[in-house]
């Protein structure tokens, strides 16, 4: 039935340049509807059988999960990856090694002998063998009981593509500080845009959010955090770039920043409408408690799982569809899946800045709320 | 590695840089940016301000200037129309003058027509008088010979007098 139904596909690639983006959608969905049926039907039986066949399951979660290389293009040996750093804290003390020399092998098969360990990778978790230990075994559990796993420290993908953002953010806002210390005028070109930006987080974020009073104080923050998730958001959308922000780790690490900042920085009135609200009757009061401690905690959560699902899920819609060739096995639904991948890219380059809106916002809110002062009732 | 367990390592790698590249933003670059954005901000305030003021200037200048302008004009037409009573008073003034004058010339030139004429009469008489005396001694010389001739004489002379 398949290849019947290639003529029909390609035909529709044709015209579609031509009709709406909503017509697209529709070709498209019907598309979808069809062909997967087909083409898992077909294809199921013989995965099981040959460890080769194509699993997007896989192919997805490696390209957004994190690893110990960053790998550009190819495949084994012959891939061309750039090796990082991986450092370990083992019971014995740091080690360090390149991630080259576990030769591109994520299934665990390759020993990596250093300082007097034995490391292997498992799917971009590193195990100590124990003492004897050849291969790396699991319990039913998934539980390895031949190794341990020591902290991992790595400069991973995501450690590295983090740096690059640095990297960017120093040279952008020491050249847009440079201008500023040489003369006084408003800059030009590129720095305009940072300075734009820039303000745009004053005057749209902070001033209206926390107060014109106190903005100043955390404006730090949210210049960064803002600066930081965008940048590595559009970086995330290069072809062989690292999914940092759509990391739940680093999510997690941003969303602490709020809290603590919340934390750090609630006056008397916040901690006491937080802990023993005033104005309601006294048995409602540790109720009221309970709920907003956990609000307090639900809010940077929301943010760290608000940051992570978005960006983690525009990467894999557009894996999705780029696989879709993969997954019929046909050259020709490229056709559909490349438009609609470019489609969804470009929306990602609207939702890169949207999320790092978002998340600025939100936080600017919170801290907001935090340092409010209140009309006395 | 799992999609959502988060990794320790990530973690530390990510709050370590981030909290480095925020202090070190914000000492470098937030502080000496916001700065300079908020002092251009002002200055342009300033001058948005200062040139409200120099408007304001500028209009209170047009409006004293029209003022002025207006009693400028206000004075030369004061002035105008002195000079022209003035002009009018000087004529009347030099018209009444030649007139006096004129007058007292023509009762000068009348007085000493009089004067003139009484003198010229008084002269005329004497001549007469002397002519008269002449012509009388003549005559008498010739006529008075006798004493009818010299009453005849007198008769005529008196008859002739009252001519005068």
């Amino acid at each position: 039935m398949q290849p019947n139904l290639e003529p029909i596909i390609l035909s529709r690639t044709g015209t579609m340049i031509a009709h709406k983006s909503l017509k697209i959608i529709v070709t498209f969905t019907l598309a979808l509807a069809l062909l997967p049926l087909n083409a898992f039907a077909k294809a199921d039986p013989q995965a099981k059988e040959s460890k080769d066949e194509f699993n997007p399951t896989d192919m997805i979660l490696h390209h957004i999960g994190d690893s110990h290389g960053w790998h550009f293009f190819g495949e084994g040996d012959s891939s061309f990856t750039l090796p990082l750093p991986v450092i370990l804290l083992t019971e014995d003390g740091l080690v360090t090694f390149m991630s080259s020399k576990f030769h591109h092998d994520t299934e665990g098969e390759y020993v990596v002998e250093a300082d007097g360990g034995r490391f292997v990778n498992y799917h971009e978790d590193i195990y100590r063998l124990d003492e004897g230990a050849e291969r790396l075994k699991f319990n039913e559990d998934h539980v390895a009981i031949n190794a341990s796993k020591p902290w991992d420290f790595s400069i991973t993908k995501n450690v590295a593509a983090i740096f690059l953002t640095v990297i960017l953010m120093l040279i952008f806002f020491f050249g847009l500080a440079g201008h500023h210390r040489k003369n006084k005028n408003a800059p030009a070109g590129f720095n305009n845009i940072l300075e734009t930006l820039v303000l745009f987080v004053r005057d749209e974020i902070a001033r209206p959010q926390i107060g014109d009073k106190k903005y100043m104080k955390f404006m730090p923050f949210l210049l960064t955090v803002f600066f930081f998730i965008w940048i590595t958001n559009l970086l995330g959308l290069l072809p062989g770039a690292a999914n940092v922000t759509g990391n739940i780790a680093v999510t997690v690490s941003l969303g602490l920043f709020t809290l603590a900042l919340i934390l750090i920085n609630g006056n008397r009135d916040f901690w006491q409408h937080t802990l023993w609200m005033p104005g309601i009757p006294t048995f409602v009061k540790p109720i009221l408690a309970i709920v907003e401690v956990l609000g307090l905690i639900i809010k940077p959560v929301a943010l760290m799982i608000r940051l992570f699902a978005n960006i983690t899920a525009g990467h894999i819609i557009i894996l999705s569809l780029i696989g879709l060739i993969f997954i019929l096995e046909s050259a020709g639904v490229a056709g559909i899946s490349v438009p609609f991948a470019l489609f969804i890219t470009i929306l990602e380059l609207l939702v890169a800045f949207l999320q790092a809106f978002i998340f600025t916002m939100l936080s600017a809110l919170f801290i907001g709320m935090a340092v409010a002062e209140h009309e006395h009732h | 590695m799992d999609l959502i367990t988060p990794e320790v390592g990530l973690i530390f790698w990510q709050t370590i840089v981030f909290l480095v590249l925020m202090l070190v933003l914000a000492k470098f670059a937030w502080k000496p940016i916001l700065g300079a954005v908020k002092s251009r901000e002002e200055s342009i305030n300033e001058a948005l301000a200062s040139a409200e003021d120099a408007r304001k200037e500028m209009q209170n200048l047009k409006a004293d200037n029209e003022k002025l302008l207006q009693e400028a004009r206000v004075e030369r037409d004061e002035i105008l129309k002195e000079a022209r009573q003035l002009k009018e008073k000087m004529i009347a003034e030099a018209e009444s003058d030649a007139q006096q004058k004129a007058d007292r010339i023509v009762a000068k030139a009348k007085e000493s027509i009089e004067t003139e004429k009484r003198a010229a009469m008084a002269d005329i008489k004497n001549q007469v008088a002397t002519l008269s005396i002449e012509i009388a001694e003549k005559v008498i010389g010739k006529e008075l010979s006798t004493e009818e001739k010299q009453h005849q004489m007198i008769e005529k002379m008196l008859n002739d007098a009252t001519l005068n």
